[in-house]
This record gives C-alpha cells, structure tokens and sequence, in this order.
C-alpha cells in the first residue's frame, strides 16, 4: 500500500501525539509576565478574606500563648503523662508538610519533570513558612520559652555544652539546615523572577525587587552559573529532606517507650510527610489558581499529577502504617503490643480509626477520573487527607504517651485544653498569613520556568515532527512505503 | 582605542544566533568573542556551541564547602565534648561516633549549600550594578546581544546586525 504524503502526515502526527499539555503552548511570554505581575497587584477580593480571618486566628493564637506564658503550662493542660500534646503533634504535622515543597520541587527538576515549573514556587515558599510555624511549637511546648538555649550550640556560663547525643540537638542541627537551606533554594531559583519585577515595579516596590535581584540581566554567564547552582542545591536537598524527617522521627524511635521504639519510623515519618506536603500542595494550588487569576498556569493535568502523586505516596505511607502494626502485633514486646491495643479500643479509637480512614481508604476515591478533574472534591479530599495526617500525628504522640510501661503513669483524661486548640488554631493563621502575604509581594508561580517550559514543549514537537519524518531515522516510515514511495 | 558598547534586541534566538554566527566567521580586527553577552529572558545553553563554554566555578565553592564544613562541624562538636568532662561517662566513649555522624551529615549539607550559594554570587558577580545598555524587554521575550568593542569597528558591527533585522539598537556611538 503506498501512502500519499499527507496520509503519511497525518499518521506520524497520530503516532507521536504529544502528551496532554501541561499548560497552553501558545501562551505570548509578554502574556506571562503580564498575568503573573498582575496577581502582585490584584488579586481577587478572596484574598482580603483569607488574609484577614488568618490574621484573626493569629490573634487568637497569641493570646493563648500570652495567657499560657503568664500562668503557667498548666493551663493547657499538660502534665505527666502527656507532656507533648497537641503542640509536638502539631510540630511533627508542620515539620512534615513543609517536607514535600523542597522535596518535590528538587526531585522533580533533577528528573527534569517540567510540569513542576508553575507550582515549584509557591511549594518551595509553603516549606519555609511550614517550618517557620513548626519552630514556634518548639519555643511554645517548652512553657519557660528562655530555656530553648539548651539546645543551641555554644557553651554556657557552667561551661556545660548541649548533649550532642540526644536527638533532640540532632533534631535542631537538622531543622535550622533545612530552613536555610530550603529559603536559600527558593531565593536563588527566584532571582531571575525579581529581575522581572524590577523592571516593571515601580516606587517602594522597585527598590524592594531592585535589591533583591543583585543586578541580575540574564546574561549567559549568569545563566550558566545559575544552572548549575540551582541542580547542585537540588541535589543537596532531596538527601537533605530526608535526613530532617528520619531525625525528627528519632525523637521517638531512640525512646525506650513502647509504641514509640519502632525501626520503622524513620521511613514512615518521611512517606507520612511526603504524603501530608502533597495534599497540602494540592490544597494551595485550588486557593492560589482562584484567588491570583492562575487558571492558566496552575491546570487540571497539572492538578491530576499531582492527585496521582498523593495516592502513591498515601500507598506507601499505608503500607508502612501496616507494617508497623503487624511487627508491633507479631513481636515479643507485650508492652507495645498493649499500646496498640489501646489506641484502637482505647478513649482514642475514634481518632486512630478516623485517622485510618482518612489516610489510607479516602485516597482510593482518587483512582476515580471524575474525582481528580473535579476542583471542589479535590480541595475537600486534600483537607481530609491533612487532617487525617494531622490525627497520625496526634495519635502517635497522645495514646502512646498515656499507656507507657508502667500502669501508675497512665492517664486517659488530659483531653487539650482550649489553650492548646488555640494556639493550633493560630499556627494555621501564621501560616496562611505569611504564605498569601508571600504570595502578594512575590511571584508565586516562576515566570522564566514556564516560559521555558514553552520553549521546550516547542522546541520538542518540532524536533519530534521532523525526526518521525525523516525515514533515516524512523524506518517505519520505510516498511510502510511512507514518504519513501 | 577606546572601546564602548552596543546592544542589539532581537525578537527571537534564532535570529540573534545568526547574527552572533556572523559576527563570528566576518573576523573583525580587535574583536574577541569573549566580548560578546547573550542577554535572554530564559535559559540558552545551545549558545555554548557559538560563544564557547563559560566559565563555571561554582562545583569549586561547592566541592570545598562540603569537604571542610563537615570537618569543621565534627571538631566543633567533637572538641567540645572532649572540654565537657564535668560529667561521668560511666566507661561510654568521651566522643562518641554515630550521633556526631549524624550532627557532621547536616554540617555537610549546610557546608555544600552555603558555599555552593557563595560560588554563584562569586562566579556569576552578583551583585553587580546594572549595565546602562539594558533593556526590560530582554527579561519579557527579546533577545539581546551586547557587545563591547573599539570605537573603528562598531559601524561594521552594526552594520551586520541590522542585516539581521534587529529590533532596536542601543549604544555603539561611544
């Protein structure tokens, strides 16, 4: 059978579809930079919404504190047994959630994954700000917030230095490194972007963008040094992301208390935090697509990655969770063995079981197509996943810690007082605060990525299109008498 | 000769590729290629093919920063629980390996990342005070070649780029 040219045309455009697009290969880049700035200037009047009742939950929480700080650290009912609660709970939960935007946003550009270009930034930003809200738990769980000197590495006045053995010190060596390390990263991979904003801010705005841009121009040299600058940190920080959730992990499993001493908890610390960070990411593309006018850059086939990513890492974070049941139900330590019993029929069980529930079960709804292309069920499954996290957390600290080894030291009846949900409450304030003021001074989605991303994709399909003509290089055509004929 | 600058915006790589291939093969007397700053809204590694490789010394930074910064932390640590003698060890190790070898791992992400950031301030001259040839439009989705040439040649420099139908030039009159 011998093709005419055009139906050989149209078999190699059929035989090398291109992948579903990302985002809109006819974008103008003029346009990008357009609707990016646009959002540092104009956002929807959601935004005044969300920043203001943040700004609310904020006060709340800083009144508890202040009311925590001037009475003592009985008021938010901690005492032994349960002298964590819902502060190092909610600690690991933060800790956990800024796991994935440095994480992702590395693991991704060294894959060169460029569907990662219009969502990295407002990831990476999530991860600092995540840690900023996570490091008031410390200073806030500690009651007497002056005594967080312990752990810092200088000598006191008895010439006592901090235990370098505990992991506690292990756990401040490694958060302080992923904080400035993950902010150094964000920073670097946003100077180009600064650049940008130079050159159309004006007023208080320019001299801000002016100085934080160091005179980038965009000249080949800088770019050179620039690439591989931005692969090195990536590089340092996928190990990095992980070494901060296997030490906060150590916390617990170094411990002699049972339900706590677990070989497998730094692999699950890390997959529960991939997996928490995920569904975070997914919340705040919905919040960011709306309220900064994103629908273009922030799309569903970005947002149905995304949706794939969370159940895989929610898989593993179940397969873990069911690991670490069947050793603790299978091994020779009645004590853990116990505490399991007693978070699963215990006061606790309705949260252990919810908790299951909503981490292990609810993503299968994901595997559905009409799920993962609906924005309402997405925004409504990624809260319920994080809160689900939110319980792992809890559940790991509380119940545990109520039912140690010795039955003189169990006590069921701490519930949190309304200091502590307060001062929960006021971290989400913090946070949310901190990442839409973020969000409305700096460009939250990477001008420069996705203008090379287009530029790629366009680059790409011609590239492609004249290969897959070209019957040297694709012999099919031959066989078939394509163009050859 | 006194030598000054010219910049030549076009409105895509393609096109400024050309004309920097030009200016590459025409042999101006006194011209160097190293003279010659691609200026782009994204990335162009394919210029290495024309303008020849640029220097990168930030693996440098990097290699030296994640060499001796864990080394630094682990004496840091290791000397001050060797001065820390108040307390009985009970027969354990005065300085004792794995945990400092969790304590020198994070020392030697922080060393690589610190340094590796340093090396590309240093390498890429950042900060640096802003050329008086620079054009916005270069950050939105032109292309710009700067060059910086003797005064003789420049009207044949501009000469060849406007046979590439350049946007706008700038500069180039000293």
């Amino acid at each position: 059978m011998v093709n005419t040219y055009e139906e050989t045309e149209v078999a190699v455009e059929k035989r090398f579809v291109p992948k579903p697009l990302d985002i809109n290969a006819d974008i103008a880049w003029a346009k990008i930079n357009k609707d990016i700035l646009r959002s540092l200037e104009r956002p929807r009047p959601i935004f005044w919404v969300i920043f203001i009742a943040s700004f609310a939950l904020f006060l709340v929480g800083v009144s508890c504190e202040v009311y925590q700080y001037q009475t003592g650290l009985g008021v938010a009912n901690l005492n032994n047994p349960q002298v964590w609660g819902l502060y190092i709970a909610t600690f690991i939960w933060w800790i956990g959630m800024g796991h994935s935007g440095t994480l992702l946003s590395a693991l991704l550009h060294i894959m060169h994954a460029d569907w990662r270009k219009p969502i990295y930034r407002y990831s990476e930003a999530m991860t600092t700000f995540t840690l900023l809200t996570a490091a008031l738990f410390v200073l806030v769980h500690l009651g007497r917030i002056w005594q967080f000197y312990y752990v810092v590495a200088y000598p006191n006045e008895r010439w006592t230095w901090p235990n370098f053995q505990s992991p506690l010190v292990w756990d401040a060596t490694a958060i302080g490194t992923y904080l400035t390390s993950s902010l150094l990263f964000l920073y670097i991979g946003m100077i180009p972007d600064l650049a940008i904003c130079r050159d159309n801010a004006i007023g208080i705005r320019k001299k801000l963008y002016t100085f934080m841009s160091l005179g980038w121009m965009g000249t080949d040299r800088q770019w050179a040094n620039f690439r591989v600058t931005y692969l090195t940190l990536a590089c340092f920080l996928m190990p990095l992301a992980v070494s901060v959730h296997s030490i906060v992990s150590t916390d617990f499993a170094a411990s002699q208390q049972p339900g706590y001493h677990i070989t497998s908890f730094p692999p699950y610390f890390v997959a529960g935090a991939i997996y928490s960070g995920l569904a975070v990411i997914i919340t705040l593309f919905i919040v960011l697509r709306y309220t900064f006018r994103f629908e273009e850059y922030m799309t569903m086939p970005i947002l149905e990655k995304l949706a794939k990513l969370t159940f895989a890492a929610g898989m593993v974070w179940t397969y873990l969770n069911l690991i670490e049941y069947a050793t603790t139900w299978y091994g020779n330590d009645m004590y853990a063995k116990q505490a399991l019993i007693y978070r699963a029929t215990g006061p606790f069980a309705p949260e252990w079981w919810m908790m299951n529930f909503l981490g292990s079960v609810l993503p299968f709804a994901l595997t559905f197509k009409r799920v993962r292309a609906s924005i309402p069920v997405m925004l409504f499954m990624s809260i319920f996943i994080n809160f689900g996290m939110w319980l792992e957390r809890w559940m790991i600290i509380s119940p545990t810690l109520a039912h140690g080894i010795y039955p003189w030291t169990w006590d069921d009846d701490q519930w949190p007082s309304f200091v502590q949900w307060g001062i929960v409450a006021g971290s989400f304030g913090w946070f949310n605060m901190l990442f839409m003021l973020y969000c409305k001074i700096f460009p939250s989605v990477s001008m420069y990525e996705v203008k090379e991303m287009l530029h790629e994709r366009r680059f790409f399909k011609s590239t492609n299109v004249a290969t897959a003509r070209d019957p040297a290089i694709n012999p099919d055509l031959a066989v078939e008498g394509g163009l050859a004929s | 000769m006194s030598k000054s600058h010219m910049l030549a915006l076009f409105s895509d790589f393609d096109q400024a590729s050309e004309a920097i291939r030009d200016l590459k093969s025409s042999n101006f007397e006194g011209f160097k290629l190293d003279d010659v700053t691609l200026k782009s809204p994204i990335e162009h590694p394919e210029i290495e093919e024309l303008l020849g490789k640029r220097p990168v010394y930030v693996r440098i930074f990097t290699f030296f920063g994640a060499l001796f910064v864990p080394l630094l932390g682990f004496l840091f640590v290791a000397s001050s629980q060797a001065t820390f003698l108040l307390q009985p060890k009970g027969g354990k190790p005065v300085i004792p390996l794995p945990p400092n070898f969790v304590l020198t791992y994070e020392f030697f992400i922080l060393g690589g990342v610190y340094m590796t950031v340093l090396g590309f301030f240093i390498s890429a001259k950042l900060p640096m005070k802003r050329n008086k040839l620079y054009n916005a439009r270069v950050s939105e989705d032109q292309i710009g070649i700067l060059i910086k040439a003797e005064d003789a040649i420049m009207p044949a420099i501009k000469d060849l780029f406007t046979r590439h139908n350049p946007l706008e030039i700038m500069g180039g009159d000293n």
